[in-house]
């Protein structure tokens, strides 16, 4: 995992929203170390993928598949196959929601859009980068960006909603004491 | 009964029909090696198909459920509505007979249609257990196509997962 400051390069938003709540960063590297690594470590199909947490940070997470030849979608062009992306970019949406300062207690995928915007080059690594921008109690939004190095030119990007899962005890009081709506 | 009838070509038995169809379908998925890592199987009933995904502890993302991992499942309906896309296409091409059928049954696919955008509904988790899905092409055009899928476990009226998404499809050879 990569060390640095998680306001200048890695925090660079995926929209240029300066609203977005990801910029707080009250939970300390150590503690979004620790999901990160059973994050990994516990989900099965991440592991199969051979997908590797390059960095993460309150609500932003990257992720890398490195390429393998057994993922390929049309050997006739050796890129890998749309799936992985899918794959990759729910699996690091997942992460920014699991590390953002509202403290998720688990999530699932509610819905997940992407888009396709060219073929990965033959051969080459996928990266993905979520930024899990807005947290309601109920509801996590989050975008995602899949590019084979450079940011800027993607091969696809993602929008997702994700279930949040809260703590039980919060949960409970949340019923008391309802304040947003999803 | 009718006397006086004009010859036919002779027809080919059904079942060797079948077993070429069957061939080529199989050759059509083994062109995407990441579908045999997800472990799918495509049945087949005339030309509708019908993917299975083999239940393998691997596909596990919630080991507290236990569950599917939703990444899985989206590539397992993106590959179902590629392959069903592209699979029109080659049936197209092996009820055309002569040489593009020829060059199927020589392993000559057509390049798969491209993904353009896919956007998944999760609806429910998907349990420890085999998936099956089915695409349905709403619209085939000579350039794009959109397509809905739908994937279930033991209910086919309760889906787990739908999804719709739209593709490029291969430039006439």
């Amino acid at each position: 995992m990569t060390e640095s400051d998680p306001r200048s390069d890695a925090a660079r938003p995926i929209s240029a929203d300066p609203r977005t709540e990801a910029r707080s960063t009250p939970l300390s590297a150590d503690q979004v170390a620790e999901i990160g690594r059973r994050f990994m470590e516990r989900v099965r199909w991440n592991s199969e993928l051979g997908m590797k947490l390059e960095s993460l940070f309150a609500g932003v997470a990257e992720m890398r598949v490195p390429f393998d030849p057994r993922f390929v979608g049309d050997p006739q062009s050796g890129v890998l196959h749309g799936g992985v992306v899918t794959a990759l970019l729910d699996g690091c949406s997942g992460a920014a929601v699991m590390s953002h300062p509202t403290g998720a207690a688990g999530t699932s995928t509610l819905d997940l859009r992407i888009d396709y915007m060219r073929p990965a080059k033959p051969g080459a690594d996928i990266v993905a980068r979520a930024e899990c921008y807005k947290a309601t109690r109920h509801v996590a939004f989050v975008r995602s960006v899949a590019h084979d190095g450079d940011i800027d030119d993607p091969i696809a990007t993602a929008a997702g909603a994700f279930v949040l899962e809260r703590p039980r005890p919060a949960a409970k009081a949340a019923a008391a004491k309802p304040e947003d709506k999803a | 009964m009718s006397a006086v009838r004009p010859p036919r070509p002779r027809r080919e038995p059904a079942h060797v029909v079948e077993a070429r169809r069957d061939a080529a379908l199989e050759a059509l998925v083994a062109t995407v090696p990441f579908a045999g890592v997800l472990g799918i199987h495509f049945d087949r009933l005339g030309d509708e198909l019908t993917a299975r995904l083999a239940f393998d502890e691997k596909l596990i993302g919630n080991p507290v459920l236990p569950a599917l991992h939703g990444g899985a499942t989206g590539a397992f309906l993106e590959i179902t509505a590629q392959i069903g896309l592209a699979w029109t296409l080659v049936w197209a091409r092996m009820e055309q007979g002569g040489e593009p059928a020829a060059a199927i049954g020589r392993g000559e696919f057509p390049p798969l249609p491209k993904t353009i955008d896919f956007t998944l509904d999760y609806l429910r988790s998907a349990g420890p257990r085999d998936a099956y899905a089915r695409a349905e092409i709403r619209r085939a055009g000579r350039r794009y196509a959109s397509v809905a899928v739908e994937a279930w476990q033991e209910e086919r009226a309760r889906p787990f997962l739908s999804a719709v998404g739209h593709f490029l499809m291969p430039s006439e050879a």
